[in-house]
């Protein structure tokens, strides 16, 4: 008897149980990947529908009297709230800086809300105001109205913060996830991963020959540079949660081209490969926060990268893939050893929280 | 990566490869044994590297994925009581049991902690000393010291509220019902690199023998694989079947001799209920009577769940080899790593959730080979 005569139906192949649609929600509702994407689409965009919206960019684009602004919103829940090379103040002002700035824009005002748990202590919620302080005046943008709530012990963990922010688009910038065109090259700012890493290995207590930090930072100087050398970049993206694969994937779904990867010039330092080789994480899907992903017309590409490397924030910066018109809606990517994969979106939760 | 990205290098691959090309004369069918090894072959793309001639087949050395349903709702039953902190390696949370995953408990509050060493757990307990710590023991041979390891501690510290769920299995029981089953099609085995270093490989010397297979105990990294599979054609195109050891910057016949008498003192060999296989003879590890106290099992009494394996499972024949997760009508369509309908799409390891994270139900499918 062949293999093939166990014929099997798909009735049949409803294995041990299909458990299928989650009644609840789950953590991985919030990975920035698949379940994300379809909580989104399922349950939020149906009923908020509107033209706005629809592109789900990192901010939405408005004209308003001639004028056009950038406006985005974020929410922090980062554990632990103090990390190697930061906090959660930092990066609920770097965070918002940032979605602004993937929109071309100029970010100028921000606000601020609070949830607080009862029992933070006082100096702790002293140093995170001060660090969104600082944080704020280095990216030249001014917290301008927040809001401050309290909620019972065990209610939050220590400190929630949301972020919303207003930017500028100077004319002549257009960038949106479906600009991405075949041949277009794809670059990314710098070592990627760095983010996730150094926040697990303070929740796991990993100890390494040297800390890796988290290298969360405002991108929109970098973003300024770069449209300097070239004011017609088709798609700027930080790949925070769910990494730069989910990103990729995302913008070569919208755009409905093909994204390839070249595994080998995607810049990673040592220490983080090396974490991600311990825990079982595959650094493409984890988080970074200070870095950028863009995809630009392949003449302006080298002038892009210079400009890119030029700046402190871009000093490792590489172009690691192109856009391609096969495979629509994919992102391929040649493996180290010459194989090639399909590199899609984060499924599930690789690290809950960490940002 | 100093001594990892030697075994990554694109040169030797290559090298590899026309190697396997030169010398195959016609099509040879292998598995590798472990999910680890899946995992690599997919990520990296080396059965299309690979000639044609040479099938890969994905072998049963998923923990996750061959862990029986019954087992499932026994650590569910235990997860949702409210006196207990139920901990798990993280690939176990998505796994559907017969009414929910470990996911959903914890959504509703239970107390569910991902792990990333059963010692972990021994802290929780002595932080929580009015819980009752559970730890789910799954795996092979590999994971079976350190799991040994925190109940000789529990049990040497006195940290009584602290058990184990144990539901272990063992290799060599399986390669030899996969040998047996009369839809056998694997004629050489990538052995399980990572479970001889603790066990060592003198057990896989009469299963070759019995069977007239060869056994390559292979390593982790695409050099490994390939060099793994080159020395296993290599005894196919010649006639031979013996164990061979490809990875000796790590195994040794002997295996690791103190992990070995731990195991040997915490658990002893017992049949065991596989996943979409069904029971197997001296399959799996149990916890010895001495250490009843910090028996899960025992102390939430859930032995006498009793869960029936729906009867046609193909999750059962991929991990016996026979079919491909592609070969599935569910793959990538009803069946995904969000909605897993069978254990092998759940685990990073498994065979289906590999083949659909790199990507392989976007692919075209092969032509399927006349029977």
């Amino acid at each position: 008897m062949s293999p093939e005569a166990f014929a099997v139906s798909p009735g049949a192949a409803a294995c041990p149980v299909p458990y299928s649609d989650y009644r609840e929600i789950v953590l991985a509702h919030g990975s920035g990947g698949k379940l994300s994407q379809r909580l989104i689409q399922n349950v939020i965009f149906p009923e908020f529908r509107n033209d706005l919206l629809a592109p789900l960019h990192d901010g939405a684009l408005l004209s308003i009297n001639g004028a056009r602004l950038a406006f985005s919103t974020d929410s922090y829940v980062v554990s632990p709230v103090f990390f190697p090379g930061g906090d959660i103040g930092k990066l609920a002002v770097h965070g918002t800086v940032n979605d602004l700035a993937m929109c071309g824009a100029r970010p100028l005002y921000l606000s601020c809300g609070f949830i607080l748990e009862e029992g933070l202590p006082m100096d702790d919620f002293r140093r995170i105001v001060r660090s969104m302080r600082d944080c704020a005046a280095a990216a030249g943008v001014t917290l301008v109205t927040g809001d401050t709530k309290v909620v019972d012990r065990g209610k939050a963990d220590r400190i929630f913060i949301n972020t919303s922010g207003v930017g500028l688009v100077p004319d002549g910038v257009d960038i949106r996830p479906s600009r991405a065109t075949p041949d277009d090259k794809v670059l990314i700012s710098g070592l990627i991963a760095v983010h996730g890493i150094a926040i697990m290995s303070v929740r796991e207590g990993l100890q390494f020959e040297t800390e890796i930090a988290s290298d969360s930072a405002a991108l929109n100087g970098l973003v300024e540079a770069m449209l300097a050398a070239c004011a017609d970049i088709h798609v700027l993206r930080d790949p925070t949660r769910g990494g730069v694969s989910s990103a990729l994937a995302e913008i070569a779904q919208g755009a409905k081209t093909g994204i390839t990867l070249d595994e080998s010039k995607i810049p990673i330092s040592e220490e983080v490969k090396g974490a991600c080789e311990i825990l079982g994480l595959d650094p493409l899907y984890v988080a970074n926060e200070g870095k950028l992903l863009a995809i630009v017309p392949p003449a302006a590409a080298d002038a892009v990268l210079a400009a890119m490397r030029a700046h402190p924030l871009g000093a490792e910066a590489a172009i690691i893939g192109e856009v391609t018109a096969g495979h629509p809606g994919f992102v391929t990517m040649k493996t180290r050893v010459g194989g090639t994969r399909v590199v899609d979106m984060l499924s599930g939760e690789q690290l809950p929280r960490i940002c | 990566m100093k001594y990892l990205d030697e075994y990554r290098d694109e040169g030797l691959a290559k090298k590899i490869v026309s190697e396997i090309e030169r010398i195959v004369t016609r099509p040879w069918v292998l598995m590798e044994v472990c999910g680890g090894q899946t995992h690599t072959i997919v990520k990296y793309g080396i059965d299309h590297l690979l000639p044609p001639q040479v099938e890969l087949v994905h072998g049963p050395g998923c923990p996750v994925c061959v862990t029986s349903l019954e087992m499932i709702d026994k650590a569910h039953a235990i997860a949702r009581r409210p006196d207990v902190i139920f901990c798990s390696f993280g690939d176990m949370l998505r796994v559907p049991g017969s009414e929910s995953d470990l996911l959903v408990l914890k959504s509703r509050g239970a107390d569910i902690r991902v792990v990333y060493s059963p010692i972990d757990c021994l802290k929780i307990a002595r932080a929580n000393p009015d819980k009752k710590v559970v730890f789910f023991a799954i795996g092979f041979e590999t994971t079976a010291p350190s799991n040994a390891m925190s109940v000789w501690q529990a049990k040497k510290q006195g940290v009584k509220n602290f058990s184990v769920l144990v539901s272990h299995v063992l290799v060599p029981p399986s390669i030899a019902s996969i040998l047996q089953s009369p839809l056998n099609r694997v004629q050489g085995f990538i052995g399980p690199g990572h479970v001889c270093t603790v066990m060592g490989y003198r057990e896989y010397e009469p299963i070759a023998e019995r069977y007239k297979v060869p056994i390559v105990i292979t390593g982790f990294e695409p050099i490994d694989i390939l060099e793994g599979a080159l020395m296993t054609i290599r005894q196919l195109e010649a006639g031979t079947f013996e164990v061979e050891n490809q990875y000796p910057r790590v195994v040794n016949r002997e295996g690791n001799r103190i992990a070995r008498e731990l195991v040997n003192k915490v658990f002893e060999v017992c049949d065991r209920k596989w996943r979409g296989v069904g029971s197997i003879p001296k399959s799996g590890y149990k916890l010895r009577y001495e250490f009843r106290d910090h028996d899960a099992e025992r102390i939430f009494d859930v032995k006498e769940i009793a869960t029936r394996e729906p009867d046609i499972c193909i999750s059962g024949l991929v991990l016996k080899g026979v079919k491909k997760p592609h070969d599935c009508p569910a793959f990538g369509k009803q069946c995904t790593p969000e909605h897993p309908l069978g254990a092998t799409m759940v685990s990073a390891e498994g065979a289906c959730a590999a083949y659909y994270a790199y990507g392989r139900h976007l692919e075209a499918r092969p032509a399927v080979e006349a029977a």
